[in-house]
């Protein structure tokens, strides 16, 4: 079938994401408070999961990314669709499940937050913040948690001995690896990294990089890797998916999607990265707006912006096919 | 001689001195912090001028000072953080000099500098932003410091300058609260924030972090209109050297609280000299194939309670010579080249080593 993603024969998924929509409501201002329109953060995301593969989440800011880490983890309650998690020799409809059921399954899947600042506790000490998961999991105490706290810190480059501080005396690159650590210790089978390495510098992230690639290696642990930077992407995703305001507009293994990218939204992305080296400018090739999620156009979200829009893509919004192996969500490769 | 700048003044000043082409002054900063380790050398002894119009870069490890130098500048620092030594001078258009390290706490010159002529983009945009306020009443709050302007044109102003950093629909959006905006949202949120002020002095704390590389370029292009419009100097502190590459016009280099290497972009990216710069450039992704173990500096930061003896980088350094690299105090900043753009480097070993980056292959 051509409009379906076509399962992977291998191994089965740890996770299956289907259909999966999260709207936010917009209110307009007034004495009463009323709906005035929606913002549709996640729209029809559909992909599976491999155990450990890593799968990139790449896109403009604001395309809902975080928003659909976070449903899959449940994080929000998602507006429908379902997300399979399969552990433990059963599967499960994240989803869907009753709150109340959730709570052994999150000690299988973590988060690692985009902002360190806003997700750390800055009343409880660094100690705190890496054990208490553990803790609220009743998976170790004592000296037993101490010495996993310890370890944990080490392997992501924070000095153990400033554990009984606060995390504002910490740097920022500091503080987002305490929220690594936090995720790690819990030894999770599935991470949403979410902008995971963007505040460290290229030797930090270098050894964080390498953690995650060893742990996956060790534990066989799946990621669902949210970033902007993509030369971090481009080395450590076997799959990468793009997302445009709010859907997947591509999704396809590594080296196809650098090497041959099909969307024109991929294409201007991959266009735009800025390259260390002077001699080589700068491309402003993507005009237009940002894509303005309170107020999408009718038909593919990108044509306002798109050099090779037709008339079909400003009627008709483009469903994610599969065309020769590939999956892409744009008129130009239909029929 | 502007009105403004009799305006913020209460004494009669004399002609002002607006000389030099010179915005910032950084002299012999320090900034310590007392903790139960001991005291924490933050920021150890930096010196740098920073152009009217022009762009610097400061790039370094994490943890090595580069936010606790910004702070600094503005006097943000938090106990048990104190400013031990040094000096900061602004110099804006007009004015008289300010130095602001010598301000009290509660002058009024202190706010004249938060409030207009220097502003700042902060690295965790909700460390700025209040959760319980509308965006909109926040970048109005920002406004109103400032400009003596209506509601309405507060209101008018902060819809521009949302869409001016990508953020369309700026009428729905400035009625959100952060929380109902993406990471990256909240960022533009900030530096729309800090551009509003239309400072002369612009500190960017890792102002495109959560930006995707379309948005970020156009926020680049704003931040060179603004440095080309009102002649604002930039200090852009960045991880990312590809960002360096096309914005910055010079580089300062940090390591353990002390410049180690600084000079134009090109010489820095290019033909690097000290060997904390050069492993740098050796660690970034795009050099290395996929799934290779990336290249990372080898050891780890030393604890700022205990900086190394000698030079701070000997430890992790390929180049340190017994003997001679670990002992003393740390090697000054030497002038590589004298009559030329001003290249400057710390390492005793600097004629020795010759520079050893390989070619850049950028993907
Ligand atoms: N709690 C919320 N309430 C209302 N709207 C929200 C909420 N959270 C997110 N949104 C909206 O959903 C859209 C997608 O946000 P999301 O955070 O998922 O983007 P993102 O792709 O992670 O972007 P970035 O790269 O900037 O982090 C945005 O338009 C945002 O304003
Ligand atoms: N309140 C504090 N108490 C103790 N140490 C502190 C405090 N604030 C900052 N530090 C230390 O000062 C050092 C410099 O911090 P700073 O935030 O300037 O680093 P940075 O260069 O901006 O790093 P990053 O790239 O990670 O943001 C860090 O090692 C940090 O741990
Ligand atoms: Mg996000
Ligand atoms: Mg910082």
């Amino acid at each position: 079938m051509k409009n379906a993603i076509t399962p992977i024969p291998t191994d089965e998924p740890i996770l299956r994401v289907h259909d999966l929509c999260k709207y936010y409501p917009i209110y307009s201002k007034g004495l009463v408070k009323r709906k005035s329109g929606e913002v549709r953060a996640c729209h029809k995301v559909t992909f599976d999961l491999r155990p450990g593969e890593t799968l990139g989440l790449v896109g403009e800011s604001g395309s809902g990314k975080t928003t659909t880490g976070r449903a899959i983890l449940r994080a929000i309650t998602p507006t429908s669709g379902s997300v399979l998690f399969h552990h433990n020799g059963k599967t499960v409809d994240l989803a869907r499940m009753p709150a109340g059921e959730l709570k052994p399954l999150r000690q299988k899947m973590q988060m690692i937050f985009q902002d360190p600042f806003g997700s750390l506790n800055p009343r409880m000490t660094v100690q705190q913040i890496v054990a208490e998961p553990l803790r609220i999991h009743r998976l170790a105490k004592g000296s037993e948690l101490d010495d996993r706290v310890v370890q944990m810190l080490e392997r992501v480059g924070v000095r153990p001995e400033y554990r009984t501080r606060y995390p504002h005396a910490f740097s920022g690159g500091q503080r987002q690896r305490i929220g690594i650590a936090r995720a790690l210790v819990m030894q999770p089978s599935l991470i949403v990294c979410d902008e995971a390495v963007s505040a460290l510098d290229v030797s930090v992230q270098a050894q964080v990089v390498n953690l995650l690639a060893e742990l996956q290696q060790e534990f066989g642990l799946t990621y669902l890797f949210i970033a902007h930077d993509l030369s971090v992407v481009k080395h450590i995703c076997d799959r990468v998916a793009v997302m445009y305001a709010g859907r997947i507009v591509e999704l396809a293994d590594t080296e196809q999607l650098f090497g041959d990218p099909k969307h024109p939204y991929t294409k201007a992305l991959l266009s735009a990265v800025p390259q260390p080296d002077p001699d080589v400018p700068m491309n402003f090739e993507l005009g237009g707006e940002v894509a303005d999620l309170t107020r999408l156009p009718p038909g593919c979200a990108f044509a306002p912006r798109c050099g090779e829009c037709m008339d079909v893509c400003r009627e008709k919004t483009p469903q994610l096919l599969t065309h020769e192996g590939r999956h892409v969500a744009c008129h130009l490769y239909e029929g | 001689m502007s009105k403004t700048a009799q305006s913020n003044h209460t004494t009669q000043a004399a002609p002002v001195k607006t000389d030099s082409d010179t915005v910032l002054e950084v002299d012999g900063l320090r900034t310590y912090f007392r903790t139960h380790e001991g005291e924490v050398r933050a920021v150890d002894g930096v010196s740098f001028k920073m152009k009217r119009g022009s762009i610097l870069a400061i790039v370094g490890e994490s943890g090595c000072g580069k936010s606790v130098t910004a702070y600094s500048i503005l006097r943000l620092i938090q106990p048990p953080g104190k400013i031990v030594g040094g000096r900061v001078t602004l110099r804006p258009v007009g004015e008289e000099p300010i130095e602001i390290t010598a301000l009290g706490e509660k002058d009024e010159r202190l706010y004249h500098v938060r409030g207009g002529l220097a502003a700042m983009i902060f690295q965790e945009p909700m460390s700025a932003l209040s959760p319980v306020h509308t965006v909109g009443n926040q970048i109005m709050e920002a406004i109103f410091i400032h400009q003596k302007v209506t509601k309405q044109q507060a209101q008018q102003l902060a819809e521009e300058m949302l869409s001016k950093v990508g953020i369309p629909n700026a009428a729905v959006r400035l009625k959100q609260y952060p929380h109902e905006l993406s990471g990256g949202m909240r960022q533009r949120v900030v530096i729309a924030m800090a551009l509003v002020c239309r400072p002369q002095l612009l500190i960017a704390d890792e102002p495109t972090t959560a930006l995707d590389v379309t948005i970020q370029a156009q926020i680049m292009q704003l931040m060179k209109g603004l440095q080309s419009e009102l002649g604002t100097g930039v200090m852009l502190i960045t991880h990312d050297l590809g960002v360096v590459a096309q914005l910055a016009e010079e580089v300062a280099v940090m390591y353990l609280g002390r410049i180690v290497e600084k000079g134009s972009m090109r010489t820095i990216i290019k033909k690097p000299r000290h060997p904390y710069t050069m492993a740098l450039l050796q660690s970034l992704p795009s050099l290395h194939a996929r799934n290779q173990k990336l290249p990372s500096i080898k050891g780890s930061v030393p604890a700022l309670t205990r900086i190394p003896s000698g030079c701070p980088f000997h430890p992790r350094c390929e180049h340190a010579q017994a003997g001679r690299c670990d002992v003393g105090g740390p090697p000054p900043l030497e002038q590589l080249d004298p009559d030329g753009v001003g290249h400057e480097v710390a390492c005793l070993r600097v004629h020795e080593i010759g520079p050893t980056l390989k070619a850049q292959a950028p993907s």
